[in-house]
């Protein structure tokens, strides 16, 4: 049996809900994980004034109920798994290092910042900056996997240095901007400026991309890694097409502005 | 004991501690796998002489690979884990990378692993490039045909080499038609291998020579041609030819199904006797008993 929290009262400005995570709840009675911390704008309040807690917590937290607002939840994560039965708010997973949290609606901006390890799973659509470095830091994501279903906005993957980022639908503009290594799979179609001063790492798009003047095209091929890729991405649900898996993709070198070895692989029609 | 009218003689299979690995290789076309497993289990009949035993344990399907193309299952086993490691890096780096389309993933999951992809990517002089990927590293290292993906590192276990059945027949026709339908029974057998041409060796040898440079010779013992003469002979009346089978395993439950399948199997018409080849028992850590085998008995 899981630990259930079912919203009781939606907040009237973003909480931010960094006590709702598995490692913090571990081992805790439902009068202690009621009275665990959360800040409601500028009063710190507790779980228990928004949600009723129910259950036992066996590793596995459920949130029901319109959680769009809560913010931070599954913060620096490192085991466990969190179900939320709706959408949810900014930075969720952040520093996240293991388990899973897997979102049935939307997560807004700041899905995984600067995680390590682990997977997040949306289902629905994505905000702006998943899985990047926070503005001034050096590195993004280190690990771990993002997996979005539907759309995604600007900058994913920014700075990233390993791990994956999938987006079932499309993304915005900067995709995968100054990443050092690891790999966006973008099965829609990309923004503009996609890559721009990367040093490293893979973006893969399986729709015609526009790609920056200092971009370099190479080859059209078959890269067997990317099988690996696009059967795991099939496995966790997302709709791969055969077509892809074996296909063809045109290469592409760059950022020359930095050090020219990330790569580009658009699905060569 | 005798098995219709072969006798199965009391003695045990002496066969020895080694470490074993598994790799899957895998390319665009079966014939592409094929024969990159051909090439990378070649010369690997016997440790001693080619520091490594190899075969191809078995086809695999495009669903039972890890990139989903036609594979093969290719078993080595050496002394040790260093020696394991070093014949992967030469023979994939040698046999399987060269060869087109192909790709090598490991194959074994085990607690200790050796880096075999971390030396490979060398080759690729700085262009190479790693990734991770549901907790596995592998590389892709650049070649004239696109990318050569190799896993980063393999496992490698402690595993059985040596188990082996002797079989004695009157002439060189019934032992070979014998020895093939073991060797078909034994293969069947999952994490195995038949590390001998066609699975089978004729030149069974003993430890030592009467010359001072040669660690193995001929055991003319078991030689039909030498039973007149040599001090002590194990070729029985009638037997014009002897041939022997020898097993490495993954573990050792693995080589005495494979056994005892094989010695059922062989069991056949013009076959006089089925033994197996032991050094007294001093030297090999297992002793699998012939007659233990026949009754049903696997570890």
């Amino acid at each position: 049996m899981s630990l259930k929290l079912t919203l009781k009262k939606k907040p009237t400005v973003p909480v931010e809900a960094e006590s709702i995570c598995p490692d913090k709840m571990e081992g805790l009675g439902l009068k202690d994980i009621a009275a665990l911390p959360v800040h409601h704008g500028n009063e710190t309040t507790t779980v228990g004034d928004f949600f009723k807690v129910t259950g036992k917590s066996n590793g596995e937290i459920r949130l029901e109920g319109d959680t769009s607002r809560f913010k931070m939840v599954g913060a620096a994560m490192s085991k466990g798994r969190i179900l939320i039965k709706g959408s949810i708010g900014q930075h969720v997973g952040v520093a996240m290092s293991g388990g899973e949290i897997v979102v049935t609606k939307n997560a807004d901006n700041w899905v995984g910042p600067e995680m390590s390890g682990g997977r997040i799973i949306v289902k629905g659509n994505a905000g702006h900056m998943v899985g990047c470095a926070y503005r001034g830091g050096q590195v993004g994501v280190t690990g771990g996997e993002i997996i979005v279903h539907g759309n995604a906005g600007n900058e994913i993957g920014n700075t990233m240095r390993d791990g994956l980022i999938a987006i079932g639908g499309n993304s915005g503009d900067f995709t995968g901007v100054g990443m050092l290594a690891g790999t966006v799979i973008v099965l829609g179609k990309m923004g503009q400026r996609n890559g721009a001063a990367m040093k490293r790492g893979t973006i893969v798009s399986m729709e015609d991309a526009e790609m920056l003047p200092t971009f370099t095209y190479a080859c059209s091929y078959r890269p067997n890694f990317l099988r690996l890729y696009l059967r795991h991405l099939h496995d966790l649900g997302l709709p791969i097409k055969d077509s892809w898996i074996g296909g063809s993709y045109h290469r592409w070198s760059g950022d020359s502005i930095e050090l020219n070895r990330g790569e580009a692989l658009i699905f060569d029609r | 004991m005798r098995i219709k009218s072969t006798e199965i003689v009391d003695t045990f299979a002496e066969a020895f501690e080694m470490w074993g690995t598994r790799m899957i290789i895998t390319a665009d076309a079966p014939e592409w796998a094929d024969a990159a497993a051909r090439s990378v289990t070649g010369f690997a009949t016997s440790v001693i002489g080619c520091k490594c035993e190899a075969g191809v344990e078995r086809v695999l399907s495009p669903d039972e690979t890890p990139d989903g193309r036609p594979g093969v299952s290719v078993l080595l086993f050496a002394f040790d884990p260093d020696g394991v490691a070093n014949r992967l890096v030469e023979r994939i780096g040698q046999c399987v990378m060269t060869c087109p389309t192909t790709a090598c993933f490991n194959g074994l999951e085990a607690k200790k692993n050796v880096v075999v992809g971390g030396k490979l990517r060398y080759f690729g002089d700085g262009y190479q490039i790693g990734k991770r990927l549901d907790g596995a590293r592998f590389w892709r290292i650049p070649v004239m045909d696109g990318e050569f993906v190799v896993t980063d590192r393999f496992g490698v276990q402690a595993a059985v080499g040596g188990g082996n059945i002797l079989i004695s027949g009157t002439s060189s026709a019934a032992c070979l038609s014998a020895a093939k339908a073991a060797t078909a029974a034994m293969r069947e057998v999952p994490g195995v291998i038949l590390p001998f041409p066609g699975g089978v060796v004729r030149s069974g040898s003993k430890v030592g020579s009467k010359y001072k440079e040669l660690p193995a010779s001929s055991n003319q013992a078991y030689c039909p041609t030498l039973r007149g003469f040599v001090p002590q002979t194990n070729v029985a009346k009638g037997v014009g030819c002897v041939l022997e089978i020898v097993i490495d395993g993954l573990d050792l439950k693995a080589v005495e199904e494979a056994m005892q399948r094989g010695l059922h199997a062989a069991v056949k018409p013009g076959i006089k006797q089925i033994s197996a080849g032991n050094y007294g028992g001093d030297l090999g850590k297992y002793h699998i008993g012939l007659h233990g085998l026949v009754g049903g008995k696997v570890a």
